[in-house]
């Protein structure tokens, strides 16, 4: 999972952020180039990356553009709807689809429940040595997943991974982990998973921090263990944090990539392929750029899709 | 009554926490050991964990036979054009919360709008977009796509708001010009966010693998990220190889982390970034 996440954080003020002092002069400059000066470059920029692309996509997956389309313009067709009349009949996309829908099924649920396991015992036990075991959870979600995928895929190897030779030192003949249609989806998905969760505790426990002591104190004055002041009082304070982290697993998981490009290319038969992974394949190894072009759309469509759902849901609870 | 776990309680709240550091690490060290392992002890059942003699040819070898001394420079090269977008993204911050000005809500709505629009939607048109303009295959047309990002302004934005109206408009009683403020007065007022965006932007420079994979077209181009999966595909039969390529992009991302860890994990609290 490689890009930033599309949604705010809760509480995502910044800590030293101070209310804004609203004394009024900063409207001085009404009228003045300085303000736009300021802003252009990067607005410009995000512009040409952010939104021109959606509407090249758009124009784009109308065409027969490919590799000739590319070298010649000439050679380019407006084919109306065809592109999308073939993506909803091939198997391949269904087939990434699923795969995608079963990677974000397993793989939120168990994000989930390991970061908020981990961050509750982080801040449980608030020691000195508990915060010094912080950086090594959180270790995983820094580095370039194109190398820790290496290592992985070394820890998978059949022939002379570490994995395998742990299971057989117990007596568990070996897995194929990465060469089973089956065990390579979940062998991909833990990478991710392993990556996704220190970044998940940081987040859990900024909330955590967030809740105040008064309230367990006054359930444990009431009576109540520990086991029921978290189940009863924590994790439903949790209940906006919670529901962050599920909208932002669950668009990492549709942008899913890096893993099974490095780990799989999508194999063995696909079975690693993921939407996004799908898109590439098409648009850059068979150099369809107008077919890759509507299934970037239909992703797209996805994505906002599930955004506007999260902040609906969310001014809902607010309310 | 007391909050607090029992003595008992909180040993084992501890010792689980160890295990699972270790467990979460383990990778990074199997890493770290095996980059310096020779090969038959890398390939030999059983492995041991523990190089028994420690050799750094592969280190060695992979900037003396392999490419990944121009890969390095390539890396750093992208990471350098990602400070120049880190400092557009303050400027536009800058504007959006110091001045008032005509289509500002709009513009504001529209850099938040485009969070919702990954990569992996943007690729293929990007591609074209930037094969059109002839910078498909540079260093440019890699770190273009990322150069600014929505968050990173919003940040600059909520942070550049609780600068005082009056030191600035004291500066401009005086005579300064804008960028002159800009730069001698808000940058330096802004340093702690500052500080979370330069880790950041390092981290995500030095990471960044889809872009360089779709944009550089030739070796000569090819970042840490790229080189290194290519070397997967080439040498799969070589783990210390590969292990040790994985360590030259990963150590200095965690000594980065060590040094910066308070700045990092600031930077993640508020963007939940990747």
């Amino acid at each position: 999972m490689t890009s930033t996440s599309t949604v705010a954080p809760p509480g995502a003020a910044f800590p030293r952020v101070r209310r804004p002092r609203r004394s009024g002069p900063a409207n001085r400059r009404h009228g003045s180039v300085v303000p736009y000066a300021f802003v252009a470059p990067a607005f410009l920029l995000l512009l040409a990356f952010g939104v021109l692309p959606i509407l090249v996509a758009a124009v784009v997956s109308t065409t027969n553009m490919n590799i000739s389309g590319l070298a010649d313009s000439s050679n380019i067709r407006f084919i109306g709807a065809a592109n999308y009349t073939r993506l909803v009949h091939d198997p391949e996309f269904w087939h990434a689809l699923s795969n995608t829908g079963l990677f974000a099924v397993v793989g939120v649920p168990s994000i989930l429940a390991a970061s908020l396991a981990v961050a509750l015992l982080l801040h449980r036990s608030d020691s000195r040595f508990a915060r010094a075991l912080r950086a090594f959870y959180f270790m995983p979600a820094i580095t370039a997943i194109v190398a820790v995928a290496l290592v992985w895929g070394y820890l998978y190897n059949s022939q002379f991974g570490l994995f395998n030779y742990l299971l057989s030192v117990v007596g568990i003949s070996p897995v194929p982990w990465l060469s089973s249609p089956t065990v390579a989806k979940f062998s991909v998905a833990l990478v991710a998973i392993w990556r996704a969760t220190g970044l998940n505790i940081i987040i859990f426990l900024a909330a955590l921090q967030g809740i105040p002591k008064e309230y367990l104190e006054a359930a444990a004055i009431d009576g109540a263990n520990e086991r029921q002041r978290t189940l009863r009082i924590t994790i439903p304070l949790l209940r906006f944090a919670i529901f962050f982290v599920t909208i932002t697993t669950v668009i990492n998981w549709l942008q899913f990539f890096d893993e099974p490009y490095v780990l799989t290319q999508g194999g063995p038969v696909g079975a690693t392929t993921s939407i996004s992974l799908y898109i590439f394949q098409q648009g850059f190894r068979y150099n369809q750029f107008g077919f890759a072009s509507a299934g970037s759309l239909v992703l797209f469509v996805i994505i906002a899709v599930v955004t506007l759902v999260q902040l609906r849901l969310r001014r809902r609870d607010v309310d | 009554m007391s909050t607090r776990p029992g003595r008992a309680s909180r040993v084992i709240t501890n010792v689980a926490l160890l295990l699972g550091a270790l467990l979460t690490s383990l990778p990074f060290f199997w890493m770290i050991f095996s980059s310096v392992k020779p090969r038959r002890e890398s390939v030999a059942h059983p492995p041991s964990l523990l190089p028994k003699h420690p050799t750094l040819e592969f280190f060695g070898q992979l900037f003396t036979q392999l490419n990944f001394g121009q890969y390095l420079a390539n890396t750093l090269v992208v990471v350098a054009i990602g400070f120049v977008g880190m400092f557009l993204m303050a400027m536009a911050g800058y504007a959006f919360a110091k001045f008032r000005f005509k289509g500002r809500g709009l513009m504001f709505a529209t850099v938040l709008a485009t969070m919702m629009i990954p990569a992996q939607v943007t690729m293929i048109p990007t591609y074209l977009i930037l094969n059109s303009v002839g910078l498909t295959n540079t260093l440019l047309g890699i770190a273009l796509p990322t150069l600014v990002g929505a968050f990173s302004i919003f940040l600059f934005r909520q942070f550049m708001t609780t600068i005082p109206d009056e030191v600035l408009e004291a500066a401009r009683i005086d005579g300064a010009g804008e960028l002159r403020i800009f730069v001698s007065i808000v940058l330096p007022m802004s340093k702690p966010i500052l500080a979370v965006q330069t880790v950041l932007t390092f981290i995500a420079g030095w990471n960044s693998f889809l872009w360089p994979l779709v944009v550089a077209g030739d070796q000569s181009r090819y970042t840490l990220s790229v080189g290194l999966a290519l070397l997967n595909q080439q040498v799969s039969t070589n783990p210390s190889l590969q292990m040790a390529g994985a360590a030259v992009m990963v150590v200095p991302i965690l000594i980065v982390f060590i040094v910066f860890q308070r700045h990092i994990v600031q930077g993640f609290t508020l963007s939940g970034l990747k």
